[in-house]
């Protein structure tokens, strides 16, 4: 017997809140070989559900969890084994698994949102989530009406070897809702005096819609202060944008409103769970917030055409700048992912929306650390 | 929002910083300053249960004690309001409403009526309503069935501090009068409640969690005990939808009825006397607008048509239990036409 031959498959843990996922189906049979990243299930989380692919490759011997089934991080859901690994020998292996597992604790109270931590640039305050130590640094910048959560599938697994920050813009997730200066090139100064204010001397920045043009635009006016540049379905390099979302989005008071919306983020709409829209509907009840949205918008869009165009300034860049998009995304189309420069690398993700690195965390994940 | 506090501890922050923002908001109500007798703010107690205490040495004035008239109380805040203060008055127990109705159901609810739209009033009656205290018949009713009754009026309930602190804003950001319910079995409740202001709109029916199989509609306190229920009986595969309206008036029909179109069934929990009731109220909603979706009748659980004993034994069986609720949840899921 032996157990070396024998992979568990275990319930991932998809950011810092998660201690638990519910099981919704899985999308391969008993006795298939699975191939690394292959879609082996969906789960979901108090967060949103999600696509869970194979971190091993191997013989699926045993489905152990079955859908509708809420298990702790850390549990079993499957069990890989070659042909020649016996069935007694699997029994047992769940069995003493089984045996030893011990569930993750809720959080304490006290350490709930413990990592979070606040800074103040003049009269705001910006909140922001720092993981990670590494020879190198990356700064996460989410997109309109967004936060920091949105890298929750990014942030941890590029922490492994960076210095890894997230922030809230003004006027978004915990930061102050008086934005000042909403323009691209405003939000731009607040990541510079972020980054200066923690001693980041430089770093590669990755920006998702929003916050993709503001990365740009950071790195066209700092190009000391940035190593790289990432911009994901981003903002300011092409004229369409789905304008009718974004007003959708600032007006939406309700759950009714919000739904459809949402659904337009991604290229699945059943990722779109109870709990994120309840999340949005939280943050656009604060006082200041639709203000705060509105000032933005009008820094950036006017209609359906965006108003800031950066493209001319990417050629000259010295630092890599690479592009991701998902092929689905209805919010900025995938198409102004072609005929940049030269200096751009591209990548599309086929089958995705907008929130790709989301959707498709794991090949995100690959390409920001390539 | 990862910052945990109390429901009143909820209610004291939104008067806080709603008292903050607009000069114009006034707190009235018998022992709102302080205890009988108090000696200044050194003696405050803030209320029946504490709920506005800090306030006086914070706003002085704008706090005020009114005698032991729930008519003169009611009658000069909605008079302030009438004439541009934002008024939000302690009527301690919704029992006691019967001493000043007129005030609020011939007068604040008419105002803007009557006056063709020329006259607001934007009152906020915060009242405290429930059974559970062995208070006996008189200070233990849930009587918001009778204000949700009356066209004018806007009727708050919440469930959770994070819904006590922005209704309570928006009921003090609104121009109409609104009737504003808090369950005393509620305040030593614990939730996340953001620290900035915020408010929530009326008529925005929260979904506690989703269902595939029955809806439960629970109102107030009843939303934790459905919400229990449904705990439990997702262990046996019967997967419920907790709807809560929020507001009694305005009512949210659209999320209800989608639900139950989804669901097929219906159990609504209601801590009211039976009879012309939130419960019936929602069941002829359905009845009527959602017939052809439903798969077995609808369930009401509420208290029996008596007053509420005093008689501890009697008052726990009195008050819908998740007992009841699981029967009502599996008498619609067993049922056989």
């Amino acid at each position: 017997m032996s157990d070396a031959a024998i992979t568990p498959i275990t319930m991932p843990k998809w950011g810092l809140s998660m201690i638990e996922g519910k099981v919704i189906e899985w999308h391969v049979e008993e006795n298939s070989t699975i191939a690394l990243g292959d879609e082996i299930m969906d789960i979901e989380t108090e967060k949103i559900a999600n696509t869970f692919e194979a971190l091993d490759a191997g013989l699926l011997r045993r489905c152990v969890a079955q859908p509708d089934e809420t298990l702790g991080v850390g549990a079993l859901l499957g069990v890989l084994a070659p042909e020649e690994t016996s069935d007694a020998d699997i029994d047992a292996y769940i069995t003493e698994f089984q045996a030893n597992y011990v569930p993750p604790e809720p959080p304490e109270e006290d350490d709930a949102g413990a990592n979070y931590e606040w800074l103040n640039l003049g009269e705001q305050k910006i909140r922001y989530l720092r993981m990670g130590e590494g020879s190198h640094n990356i700064v996460l910048i989410h997109g309109f009406g967004g936060d920091l959560d949105l890298w929750l599938f990014t942030q941890e697994p590029l922490a492994a070897n960076a210095s890894v920050y997230s922030l809230d813009l003004p006027g978004h997730g915990q930061s102050s809702k008086d934005v000042e200066d909403g323009s691209v090139a405003g939000l731009a100064s607040v990541v510079v005096k972020f980054m200066d204010e923690l001693g980041i001397s430089s770093a590669h920045i990755v920006g998702h819609s929003l916050g993709g043009a503001i990365a740009l635009q950071t790195a066209i006016s700092n190009t000391d202060k940035v190593d790289a540049v990432t911009l994901i379905g981003s903002a300011g390099i092409g004229e369409e944008i789905n304008g009718g979302y974004i007003s959708g989005f600032v007006a939406a008071e309700s759950r009714r409103e919000m739904k459809p919306l949402l659904k337009q983020l991604v290229g699945d709409p059943g990722l779109v769970n109870r709990k994120m829209i309840d999340d949005i509907l939280k943050f656009k009840r604060l006082d200041g917030v639709t203000e705060a949205l509105i000032e933005i918008s009008s820094g950036f869009l006017s209609g359906d055409k965006q108003t800031v165009d950066l493209r001319g300034a990417i050629a000259d860049l010295p630092m890599p700048v690479n592009v991701i998009w998902g092929s689905e995304d209805q919010i900025i189309p995938a198409a102004h992912a072609s005929g940049l420069p030269d200096n751009v690398t591209v990548n599309i993700l086929d089958g995705f929306g907008h929130l790709v690195q989301l959707e498709a965390a794991s090949d995100v994940n690959k390409l920001l650390q390539s | 929002m990862a910052r945990k506090i109390l429901y009143q501890e909820a209610i004291n922050e939104a008067l806080d910083q709603e008292m903050a923002r607009d000069d114009a908001v006034i707190v009235m109500g018998e022992d709102v300053v302080g205890g009988t007798g108090a000696n200044g703010e050194m003696d405050a107690w803030g209320g029946v249960l504490g709920v506005t205490k800090g306030l006086y040495g914070k706003y002085g004035d704008r706090i005020m004690d009114s005698p032991i008239s729930e008519s003169a109380l009611v009658g000069a805040a909605v008079g302030a309001a009438a004439t541009g203060m934002r008024p939000v008055c302690e009527l301690m127990f919704i029992d006691f409403m019967g001493v000043c109705f007129d005030q609020i159901y011939n007068q604040a609810a008419k105002f803007r009526y009557m006056f063709g739209g020329k006259a607001e009033t934007p009152v906020v009656i915060r009242t405290m309503y429930g059974a559970g205290f062995r208070a006996a018949a008189q200070h233990s009713q849930c009587l918001y069935n009778v204000f949700t009754h009356v066209p004018g009026l806007k009727v708050v309930m919440p469930s959770s501090p994070y819904d006590a602190k922005g209704l309570l804003i928006q009921a003090i950001r609104d121009n109409d009068p609104v009737i504003f319910c808090e369950h005393k079995a509620l305040y030593a409740m614990e939730g996340d409640v953001p620290e900035e202001s915020y408010s929530i709109p009326f008529g925005e029916a929260n979904i506690v969690r989703e269902g595939e199989d029955v809806t439960i509609v629970a109102l107030g306190r009843m939303v934790t005990h459905a919400g229990k229920v449904a705990d439990a009986l997702a262990k046996d595969g019967i997967s419920c939808e907790v709807v809560d309206p929020r507001t009694t008036s305005p009512f949210d029909e659209d999320t209800v009825l989608e639900s139950v179109e989804n669901t097929g069934r219906l159990v609504i929990v209601d801590e009211s006397n039976p009879r012309c009731s939130m419960a019936t109220d929602i069941s002829s909603l359905v009845a009527q607008k959602g017939f052809g979706f439903l798969k077995a009748p609808i369930e009401m659980v509420t208290a029996p048509h008596t007053p509420v004993p005093f008689n501890g034994a009697l008052e726990d069986i009195y008050i819908p239990s998740p007992d009841k609720i699981e029967a009502a949840v599996r008498a619609t899921t067993d049922y056989v036409h």
